[in-house]
């Protein structure tokens, strides 16, 4: 076992009780993460994408299979504060400032005042929100809120970023933004991301590998290899690499290769 | 068809005609001579008001601290058993129903049975009567305000390793905040109205509800209805104050922060 | 008198809509009893277990003195709760009189009756004023500051004041009977909710919904009738609910000021003041205006059932 495992998944499976009978949220998922990766889980609803990052998060208990981060269990690292989250909805607490709910996880594991301070202002520059520390949510657009979402899960300087859709409910061009920041920041900070999203283009501009998920029951299908052979810039998504790999992905989603009307 | 807003001056004006309207259609129905006796002009109330203020006050004193204590205590009571109720499912069952029922019920009929209980020369019969009256609508906003962290701030909070302590005084705390003012504002009013009316029912024979009986029973229509005023000053006064309370709470930590 | 939860800010005592009665009905009941159950266990245990003389703060043991902080528990002062029930099967007083049981339903029938004609007094004249203030703005701004601080202000302190006028018209010749006054102090304080929540829910449909209305060249009258109307359903059933609940609380205490005869008002004064030699008996119409507040409520709960039509989709707490 080599400590370059960020994430480690074997046999991984949860299973919900309803209503009519259980439902298989997720089932047999085989995965290594190594340190340093970018990791996109993409498809359609139900196909168990969120469930498997919420059981990365120990913010659910998988029904089977085993599951280490690193060596430790996921309830330890979460306890040992190993990772930081950000979800679709940024869930700012709107009676703080953004430099306050940068500070949150720092305050709540007692960090002196001077130093939590000196880490929101590098956060706060990190996500270019500096001019914007002492507004509060409110007054923030969906982008911006966003950003401090990204901030503030990034505070303790967690080796592990997991990220539910952070960027689902923006406007295309302010996606396209972020994405580039994300890029920006998972390179300069050297985390591993997990990261989960509907959006094909961004899973493949984004990540090192995208892991292809489809439900009933949720469960990998396929693990596409998505390395860019250059920096991650507005000029990758116009490159004919990348164009081929979104297709690589889209045609994994559907199950079968499309045919070009040309090729017939 | 949507109307447009009116002007802010209409909206300022309008019901300071209406008032004055109002008091002239009264004054001017007393004056044609028409009216009862029990309906004097509203400037001899007016001078009533004035030559018996001490009266008054000392009454109203009476009543506004029998509301106050209803209100202090109901409103604690209500924190609590909310608090209870939102964290364990059998105190959320039980109460649900008799609050809904208290809610409904005339809560200053059980004036009579606690002046037995306590002795008819106590105020705690009517004080009992405010509490219980401030803690329904305490109770019910405050228990809805714990209920109001929504689950991605609550896994946020799980996810960062926060003990339950620290989850409920930064997250569920400020969250409920607004809407426990909220109910003590309403219950304000609600304690006023039940600490007087409790004075119909029995007790020691002081306070304004009692003064108004007996002023109104004797015909001496002018005192009666000061009476009557120095109630609605009390009503607006706690209104007022609990008013303030919740529009501070509200702008420090509700959603809507007017922007900068 | 309110079981509404607000939004922090909102002015009107009035609130939004409750989520229907559905499934669970039969939890929520168990829940009711069981809650009832612990109430008078509570009450025996205490006279059980409390001291014999209550506790007093700041007395010199004298009969009157010092504020009681818990009641004696004493049969006088705390009855059994089984002797309440037992007391209302005993005649009202002595000999042949009937059972108390059924002067008090009686005389809460007669106070109920009132408060019901209150009550539609009060929702008539409350939804009039509603719909005269959607109408015109102005009529809006000039009444409904004053309809917010009637919400506020103690005007049932009124009802000596109300009683005696009419006692007065009455001498003067013209016919005033008592349970007149009643009738009116109740209506009196069922209009204030109705008219703020018939105005908030005429209020309520969106810019969508009046567009539609408006492409279809709708009136005046029948945008009310076929979309405002509608949509003011549940903003108006706890407006109604709330109603009843104040025109049941204006008839006792009109009562209460009057003397009515054949009201429970008088009934709870009445042995009230004969506790001393006949403690059990002032909870029987206790127990009275405590069913006629739930029976209050459930009529409305069932005018709600009939309207269920036009509260589909409402919010749930």
């Amino acid at each position: 076992m080599t400590t370059t495992t960020a994430v480690r998944a074997r046999g991984l499976g949860k299973v919900f009780p309803s209503a009519g009978g259980e439902v298989i949220a997720l089932t047999d998922v085989d995965l290594d993460i190594a340190a340093g990766e970018f990791v996109s889980l993409i498809g359609p609803s139900g196909c168990g994408k969120s469930t498997l990052l919420r059981l990365i998060a120990d913010l659910d208990t998988p029904t089977g299979g085993e599951l280490t981060l690193a060596g430790k269990t996921a309830r330890q690292a979460r306890l040992d504060q190993d990772y930081g989250i950000a979800f679709q909805q940024a869930g700012l607490l709107p009676w703080r400032t953004v430099a306050a709910n940068i500070a949150l996880p720092l305050e709540l594991h007692r960090w002196p005042r001077a130093r939590r301070e000196a880490r929101v202002a590098e956060l706060a520059a990190l996500v270019g929100l500096t001019d914007f520390v002492g507004r509060y949510p409110d007054q923030l657009s969906g982008g911006m809120q966003q950003r401090v979402a990204i901030a503030r899960a990034l505070a303790a300087s967690p080796r592990l970023l997991l990220m539910d859709e952070p960027f689902g409910a923006l406007d295309e061009m302010t996606r396209e933004r972020l994405q580039s920041e994300l890029a920006r920041i998972a390179a300069e900070t050297e985390a591993t991301v997990v990261f989960v999203t509907h959006s094909i283009p961004e899973a493949v501009f984004l990540s090192d590998r995208v892991v292809v998920m489809s439900p009933r029951p949720g469960r990998i299908t396929e693990v596409i290899d998505t390395r860019p052979g250059r920096a991650r810039d507005d000029l990758l998504r116009e490159s004919p690499e990348y164009f081929s790999r979104v297709t690589a992905v889209r045609e994994a989603l559907h199950g079968a290769p499309l045919h070009r009307a040309n090729e017939r | 068809m949507t109307a447009a807003r009116l002007p802010g001056w209409v909206r300022l004006l309008a019901p300071l005609v209406v008032g004055i309207a109002g008091l002239a259609a009264w004054y001017a129905f007393v004056a044609s001579g028409s009216a009862p006796r029990m309906l004097p002009d509203p400037f001899a109330v007016a001078n009533e008001f004035v030559e018996r203020f001490g009266l008054i006050a000392e009454a109203a004193g009476i009543t506004g601290t029998n509301a106050l204590v209803g209100l202090v205590a109901g409103s604690l009571l209500a924190i609590l058993f909310a608090a209870l109720a939102a964290t364990w499912r059998p105190v959320d069952g039980m109460t649900a129903p008799l609050v809904a029922a208290l809610a409904v019920v005339p809560i200053v009929a059980l004036t009579p049975i606690f002046n037995t209980m306590f002795g008819a020369s106590s105020q705690f019969g009517r004080q009992a009567v405010a509490g219980i009256a401030a803690f329904v609508p305490v109770f019910v906003n405050t228990l809805r305000g714990l209920r109001q962290t929504r689950p991605v701030q609550r896994d946020f909070f799980r996810a960062t390793a926060a003990t339950g302590g620290q989850t409920f005084l930064r997250l569920t705390l400020p969250t409920a905040l607004p809407y426990l003012v909220t109910g003590v504002r309403v219950a304000a009013s609600l304690a006023v109205i039940s600490a007087l009316v409790a004075e119909y029912f029995g007790g020691p024979a002081d306070g304004i509800g009692t003064a108004i009986a007996t002023y109104a029973k004797s015909g001496r229509a002018s005192l009666a209805w000061a009476f009557v005023g120095g109630g609605i000053v009390i009503g607006l006064v706690f209104f007022l104050v609990t008013s303030l309370l919740e529009r501070l709470v509200v702008r420090r930590l509700g959603a809507g922060r007017p922007p900068s | 008198m309110t079981d509404q939860v607000l939004i922090p800010g909102a002015t009107e005592v009035v609130g939004a809509a409750r989520p229907s009665r559905g499934r669970g009905m039969a939890a929520r009941i168990g829940w009711g009893v069981a809650g009832v159950t612990a109430v008078v266990v509570l009450w025996e245990l205490y006279k059980f277990l409390g001291p014999a003389d209550g506790v007093t703060v700041g007395g010199d043991g004298s009969a009157g003195s010092g504020v009681i902080l818990l009641p004696r528990t004493h049969d006088r002062a705390m009855p059994h709760a089984w002797d309440m029930v037992a007391r209302m099967f005993a005649p009202t007083s002595g000999g042949d009189t009937p059972p108390l049981i059924l002067s008090v339903l009686q005389a809460a029938g007669t106070t109920l009756g009132l408060a019901a004609l209150g009550w539609l007094i009060g929702v008539v004249v409350g939804a009039l004023l509603g719909i005269a203030m959607q109408r015109w703005r102005l009529v809006e701004a000039g009444l409904l500051p004053w309809i917010v601080v009637s919400q506020i202000v103690p005007l049932i302190a009124f009802a000596p004041v109300v009683n005696a006028l009419g006692t007065q018209i009455d001498r003067s010749g013209f016919p005033w009977p008592q349970w007149l006054s009643v009738a009116l102090i109740a209506s009196y304080l069922a209009f204030f909710p109705v008219a703020v929540g018939m105005l908030r829910g005429l209020d309520a449909p969106d810019a969508l919904h009046l567009d539609l209305m408006r492409s279809g060249s709708a009136g005046w009258w029948q945008t009310l009738v076929h979309l405002r109307l509608p949509a003011a359903v549940p903003h108006l059933l706890p407006a109604l609910r709330l109603a009843a609940a104040s025109a049941v609380v204006g008839a006792v205490v009109a009562e209460v000021s009057i003397g009515l005869r054949g009201g429970i008002g008088r009934m709870l004064i009445q042995l009230a003041g004969q506790a001393s030699s006949d403690p059990a008996a002032p909870w029987a119409p206790t127990f009275g205006t405590v069913a006629m507040g739930l029976v209050a409520a459930l009529g409305v709960a069932l005018i709600g059932v009939a309207l269920h039509r036009f509260r589909r989709g409402e919010d749930t707490a």
